[in-house]
């Protein structure tokens, strides 16, 4: 195991897959001459050349449809959306065309391509820098969807995705560039898309989160553990596919859930994944399930105000709180 | 007589491209009688009056040149070769179709065609076409792409970043726009603060011609000519081919937006009789062997159309079989 950033697991994802396979190519606004907006693609260039690190004008769309046809092609292409934001304009390449070619047309082709997207909200960008939308992309059929939360997962879900035959939208998250944890020396240590992770055990409730949320939800079970109450944090990892097997039978062994998303509360993928649970474990529900959500606002740029538009541990730990009082 | 036609194609090829033209007109005509009747549902777009534009340009192609088309596409599919028969099965929603029923008639695909798709947003192929290329150059495979759009699409914002990306990472592309004077029922002066198309390439530094397209020849001498081009540069060009489609936008648009004089004077331009009309005068063709042809092609369509009504519908399963590789 070696210790890294975030950036730098992904980095050496994207070096690992491009010199094992030469169809792997990556481009993106400013990913190869300036190596990044988020310096994910550091030393790229240097070490492929402009053949396989291209730069591209700023035409999100296009991005996502030139990777589209050049995976058509028989290339594997790693898009770079500079954010998650910027996905808006390529909805179109994303939605009505990246997810339903293969489906449309009869299974004759697949899309091997990942398209990677910086987001999150938390750094005072103001209303349009600061978005989370996994659930745009969650609730469309024909796409893969991965939240890393860690530094190991980040490496091994981006390796996944990319030898996946099937696109990927590879959702990062911009505060957790510089977080370090350890990461496997070996090279083939890949992790599966749709096989969600229990990153803490607990017996009293079931802590359901991805990406950033994962590591506030464990920051808020050490707190809790300080009250005696005992917390199960399960990382989804994937969203689509989605491991509901995992959280599923977490939640029959604590029977408490708290379901933690940065997005939106209105029709949120908290809404669905606290459905899954009433309707798959609601005999063993000792309390209704909760949701921690990101406020229904545009995103306010003060940082006083923003934080009260994110979960944040102590919003998390009080609604874990909240469960432990009802019983039914 | 002098020959002209056979200055520029041996007669055998000459004869592939009118049953290639009159199979495509019948292959519509049957479409719209199999709509009223009932067998195809949803949208249905038909060619009728456009053929010269499918047939020159995919002669003028190589056999493993990649297509992209728009919704408007049976013709493209069926030129490039993909079986009447298997068309109309997907028309008809049947198991058998060329696309398991699961695409219909705006999304047709065959990568053994090297046919890479019907795509119902305007605009959306093309960023693909793009990709494609970029795909074809970097594995060396000598390979251009030929992405057929309307006169609707140059108004999308892809046109213009796909030129743009075409151009700058010198890319071979021939963009080929039919323009049929209309999107939907907006004349492309109502849509277009240039409505010629071909010079909107200039801003992008790619070099561009007007065809007239109801002439499957010079069609094919410009197309041949331009893949050529594209395929010896590494660079895009664009053909804009002057066109008329005799029906409306599709089979639930009366076309009340046009004149019936408008639309009277472009049938007398027929693609398909003229080109019979040069062939006989050349004496290429009797006008009993070109009959003959169209017979033919009948024959086809009602093997087609018979195929079709007894293929299988898609079993309930295959609702869940390839959405994810």
């Amino acid at each position: 195991m070696s210790e890294m950033t975030y950036r730098d697991a992904l980095n050496l994802a994207l070096k690992e897959e491009m010199r094992r396979d030469p169809s792997v190519v990556t481009w993106g606004e400013d990913v190869a001459l300036y190596e990044g907006s988020f310096k994910v693609t550091r030393g790229l260039l240097a070490e492929f050349g402009e053949e396989r690190v291209k730069d591209t004008p700023i035409s999100e769309n296009t991005i996502v449809g030139v990777s589209i046809g050049a995976a058509m092609g028989g290339l594997r292409p790693v898009a770079e959306l500079m954010t998650v934001n910027f996905a808006l304009l390529a909805m179109d390449q994303i939605v009505n065309h990246m997810a339903k070619i293969r489906s449309m047309f009869g299974g004759q082709t697949r899309l091997p391509m990942v398209v990677r997207a910086p987001g999150g909200g938390g750094s005072q960008l103001g209303a349009q820098h600061s978005q989370s939308l996994e659930t745009y992309f969650m609730h469309c059929p024909g796409i893969h969807v991965a939240v890393p939360a860690t530094p190991a997962d980040a490496r091994g879900l981006l390796k996944a995705s990319i030898r996946d035959n099937n696109p990927v939208m590879f959702l990062e998250h911009e505060l957790l560039y510089n977080s370090k944890g350890e990461v496997p020396d070996d090279t083939e240590s890949l992790v599966p898309l749709g096989k969600a992770e229990v990153k803490r055990e607990g017996k009293d409730v079931t802590i359901v989160a991805y990406s950033r949320m994962t590591i506030l939800a464990l920051q808020a079970a050490a707190e809790l553990e300080k009250e005696g109450i005992s917390c199960e944090v399960v990382d989804l990892r994937t969203l689509s596919p989605l491991d509901t097997e995992t959280f599923i039978a977490s939640v029959n062994k604590t029977g408490r859930a708290v379901v933690v998303e940065e997005c939106w509360r209105a029709a949120g993928l908290g809404g669905h994944l606290a459905s899954i649970i009433a309707e798959e474990c609601f005999d063993r529900l000792l309390a209704p399930v909760r949701r921690v959500s990101g406020l229904d606002v545009p995103m306010p740029y003060s940082r006083k105000i923003e934080k009260l538009c994110i979960p944040q541990v102590e919003t998390i730990a009080a609604a874990v709180r909240d469960v432990m009082s009802q019983k039914y | 007589m002098e020959s002209k036609l056979r200055a520029i194609l041996p007669d055998a090829e000459l004869i592939r491209m009118y049953e290639q033209m009159v199979l495509s007109r019948e292959f519509e005509e049957s479409c719209a009688e199999q709509y009223t009747k009932g067998h195809i549902t949803g949208f249905l777009h038909l060619y009728s009056g456009q053929e010269a534009v499918a047939v020159g340009a995919t002669a003028g192609l190589h056999r493993d040149d990649y297509i992209l088309s728009a919704y408007r596409e049976h013709a493209q599919a069926i030129v490039r070769g993909a079986e009447p028969r298997r068309v109309m099965a997907e028309l008809f929603g049947k198991r058998t179709g060329i696309c398991k029923g699961k695409g219909g008639s705006m999304h047709l695909f065959d990568p053994n065609l090297s046919f890479m798709g019907g795509y119902a947003i305007v605009g959306g192929q093309f960023p693909i076409a793009v990709g494609l290329a970029f795909a074809a150059k970097f594995r060396k495979e000598g390979r251009i792409v030929a992405c057929f759009f309307g006169d609707g699409a140059a108004n999308q914002g892809t046109f213009h970043e796909s030129l743009n990306w075409a151009r700058l990472w010198e890319l071979p592309v021939l963009f080929v726009c039919e323009n049929n004077s209309y999107g939907i029922g907006t004349s492309v002066a109502r849509a277009s603060a240039l409505p010629d198309i071909h010079r909107r390439t200039c801003g992008y530094d790619i070099p561009s011609e007007r065809v007239y397209g109801m002439d499957v020849i010079a069609v094919y001498e410009a197309i041949k000519w331009a893949a050529e081009w594209v395929r010896e540069q590494n660079r895009p060009f664009l053909i804009e081919a002057i066109t008329y489609r005799f029906r409306g936008h599709s089979m639930a648009d009366p076309g009340k937006y046009r004149s019936l004089a408008e639309v009277e004077l472009w049938k007398s331009r027929d693609p398909v009789p003229a080109f019979a009309n040069r062939l006989v005068e050349e004496e290429i063709a009797t006008e009993a062997q070109l009959e003959g042809i169209r017979q033919q092609a009948l024959v086809t369509l009602a093997d087609a159309v018979k195929f079709a009504e007894e293929s299988p519908w898609p079993e309930d399963s295959e609702v869940w079989e390839d959405v994810y590789a």
